[in-house]
């Protein structure tokens, strides 16, 4: 039963690393760039909401209302001013300019923010603990819950979003290929920044949800973007239900593993990941697959 | 330009003879630093030793062989681990800085095989899911006892002066002997290879270039200096705490003076460790807004200096202290532009 358990909320665990992967595994599939800031700036849209619940006194769901619509606004700068520029500069500038971006960013909350690490959990009222009882063992947590069924949810209207409007095949094609979509009047950088902004959306709930559920501080970017990324390799990265796939697959890894000792729950969860990693350059199917055109074409 | 132009490949110039002249004797100077400088002089030279060791591999790793790992700190922390060890287990200390980091190189290979499938941003971010794993491995070691970390106490053995001339001494000669074996590696075959790698790995296996040899043994070399310089830098702070050595930090540091200093240039990385260097004495104190400040300007170099401040200047002037490339030269003598080929140093 106490297993049963860790595999129920790890599960639930997995829906938070399906939503904080979604978005890196998105950009990835679109602009074949991994944005290292991915992790820094779902922790600044956890600082935005914690400044708004704090100072304001908004409901975190609120809060969502005012940030979500910047994160969108960040995402079409940092399309226009740091990816676009990068790319141009091969694979690798695209790595060195956002990991710059992310040092940048983790300081400037420490220095704003300093050390202390904060939650969203106290403006929650009840939700932060309240839970439904499978039976005597087994527990859910509502927060947890409502944090997977937002996973689903947020990836299934993505899924469909990119099947079924014309920005989502623009994207796609775009993927396809850049410099081809101009001969059919799409303006690939206007298409990528599009898709910048709907990924930092995504970051901006999941830095919700990450600030909802645990504590975070000005350093927590990079563990989450080691979360995001290992999410994403496992589930096939470019492959959005393959991203939940991967997210419950690492949080089961981890929620087994701190059962067996306190270091097991970090532990457990990188040695799936480069387990599965191993696996899949065994068989020769290489990790990184641009799927979003299968994925969703019909 | 009538008759058939006489073209030579060019590899010394006048101006590299000379250069590489200064470099051996500024080497064969500072090695007299202990004898005359003051106890402090002598602890930031090795400071600065360790961090030209640091640029140069990486900027091995990265400029050379286009593999851009933001998990080198998994090196530089299992080279201290790993001295911390042999220590205890009885070895004399100096030689077991050196033993830690053959033996880093020696478990990278195995590492190599599978970590270099990935490419790009993935080989990025999959090592540094390695130096988080090899963090909480270390973690584990009863010695460590976790965070709190332990001491190289063997080395209270030595008194004070006599231990910080051992660390400049060793720290220089391990800087010499790393950047001389990278200047052979990269002048000859490997480097030709490993920068075709770099440019087009696909039309480089299509000229018969081991591809995947080749990039492994960039990999371990830079994987043996990077665990050196943990080693080293282990000596030099007597306490290993695991956070300390496997911070991210180290490899922002890496990037930044690589950055800065030229990305795929033999004299960028020394130089880009001496701005950095500096950098730190000036404004390590600031802090928060130094990082801050190194974190930007990493970003605007990637952005808009590429090449850094060294390849930016090279190619201005066409002037290369260490020739690590070929050059060919149309016409009996030098004309005003001539023109890199073959292997042109970004």
């Amino acid at each position: 039963m106490l297993w049963l358990n860790q595999i129920l909320q790890g599960v639930l665990l997995g829906g938070y690393y399906a939503l904080i992967a979604c978005g890196l595994s998105f950009m990835f599939g679109v602009m074949r760039v991994i944005n290292l800031a991915h992790g820094s700036l779902a922790v600044l849209a956890a600082y935005a909401l914690f400044v708004l619940a704090d100072q304001y006194g908004l409901s975190p769901f609120v809060g969502l209302i005012f940030v979500l619509p910047a994160m969108a606004l960040i995402g079409w700068l940092l399309q226009r001013l740091v990816l676009d520029r990068s790319a141009r500069g091969g694979l690798l500038v695209p790595v060195l300019s956002t990991f710059g971006l992310s040092i940048v960013i983790d300081n400037l909350l420490f220095q704003r923010f300093g050390a202390d690490t904060r939650s969203l959990a106290p403006f929650l009222d009840s939700l932060s603990y309240d839970s439904w009882a499978i039976n005597d063992d087994i527990y859910v947590g509502q927060l947890a819950a409502l944090t997977f069924a937002t996973a689903v949810v947020l990836i299934g209207g993505l899924q469909l979003f990119m099947s079924r409007t014309p920005l989502g095949r623009a994207i796609r094609a775009t993927a396809e290929d850049p410099d081809t979509v101009g001969l059919v009047g799409i303006n690939a950088r206007r298409v990528n920044a599009a898709a910048t902004a709907i990924a930092m959306v995504t970051v901006g709930i999941a830095g919700a949800f990450l600030a909802m559920r645990a504590t975070f501080d000005p350093y927590a970017g990079g563990p989450q973007l080691i979360f995001a990324f290992e999410a994403a390799v496992i589930g096939g990265a470019g492959s959005l239900w393959g991203t939940l796939i991967g997210g419950i697959v690492l949080g089961v890894a981890q929620s087994l593993g701190s059962q067996i000792s306190p270091q097991g729950f970090l532990i457990a969860g990188h040695a799936v990941f480069l387990a599965v990693l191993f696996a899949r350059l065994m068989t020769g199917g290489l990790g990184f697959r641009l799927r979003l055109r299968t994925a969703s074409g019909h | 330009m009538a008759s058939e132009p006489h073209i030579t490949v060019e590899r010394w110039t006048r101006a590299s003879v000379v250069a590489a002249t200064l470099a051996l004797a500024v080497a064969a100077l500072l090695a007299l630093g202990p004898l005359v400088l003051g106890a402090n002089a002598i602890d930031k030279l090795t400071t600065l030793f360790i961090y030209v060791i640091l640029a140069a591999t990486w900027n091995a790793l990265a400029g050379y062989g286009g593999l851009v790992s933001i998990g080198q700190q998994a090196f530089f922390g299992l080279g201290a681990y790993a001295a911390v060890r042999l220590a205890d287990a009885g070895m004399s200390v100096y030689p077991a800085l050196v033993l830690a980091a053959l033996l880093v190189g020696l478990v990278a290979w195995p590492l190599a095989l599978f970590m270099l499938r990935l490419r790009g941003g993935e080989f990025a971010i999959g090592m540094w899911v390695v130096a988080e794993l090899a963090h909480l491995l270390v973690n584990l070691d009863g010695l460590v006892q976790g965070e709190t970390g332990t001491s190289l106490i063997v080395l209270n053995a030595y008194a004070a002066d006599a231990r910080h001339a051992f660390n400049y001494w060793i720290s220089l000669g391990s800087m010499v002997a790393i950047l001389g074996i990278l200047f052979v590696l990269l002048r000859g075959r490997a480097g030709t290879a490993i920068q075709a790698i770099r440019d087009n790995e696909d039309a480089a296996a299509s000229v018969g270039v081991k591809v995947a040899a080749t990039k492994r043994a960039v990999f371990i070399i830079a994987a043996f200096g990077t665990a050196l310089a943990g080693a080293l830098w282990l000596a030099t702070a007597i306490t290993f705490q695991p956070k300390t050595y496997f911070s991210v930090e180290w490899t922002a540091y890496m990037i930044f003076m690589v950055l800065v200093g030229g990305l795929g240039t033999f004299e960028g990385a020394i130089l880009g460790a001496v701005i950095f260097f500096v950098i730190e004495a000036l404004f390590g104190a600031a802090g928060v807004w130094y990082l801050v400040g190194l974190g930007a300007t990493a970003l605007v170099f990637a952005l808009f200096l590429s090449r850094g401040l060294w390849g930016t200047f090279a190619t201005r002037f066409d002037i290369h202290l260490l020739p690590v490339g070929y050059r060919l030269v149309i016409g009996r003598r030098a004309p005003a532009h001539p023109s890199d080929v073959a292997v042109p140093e970004r």
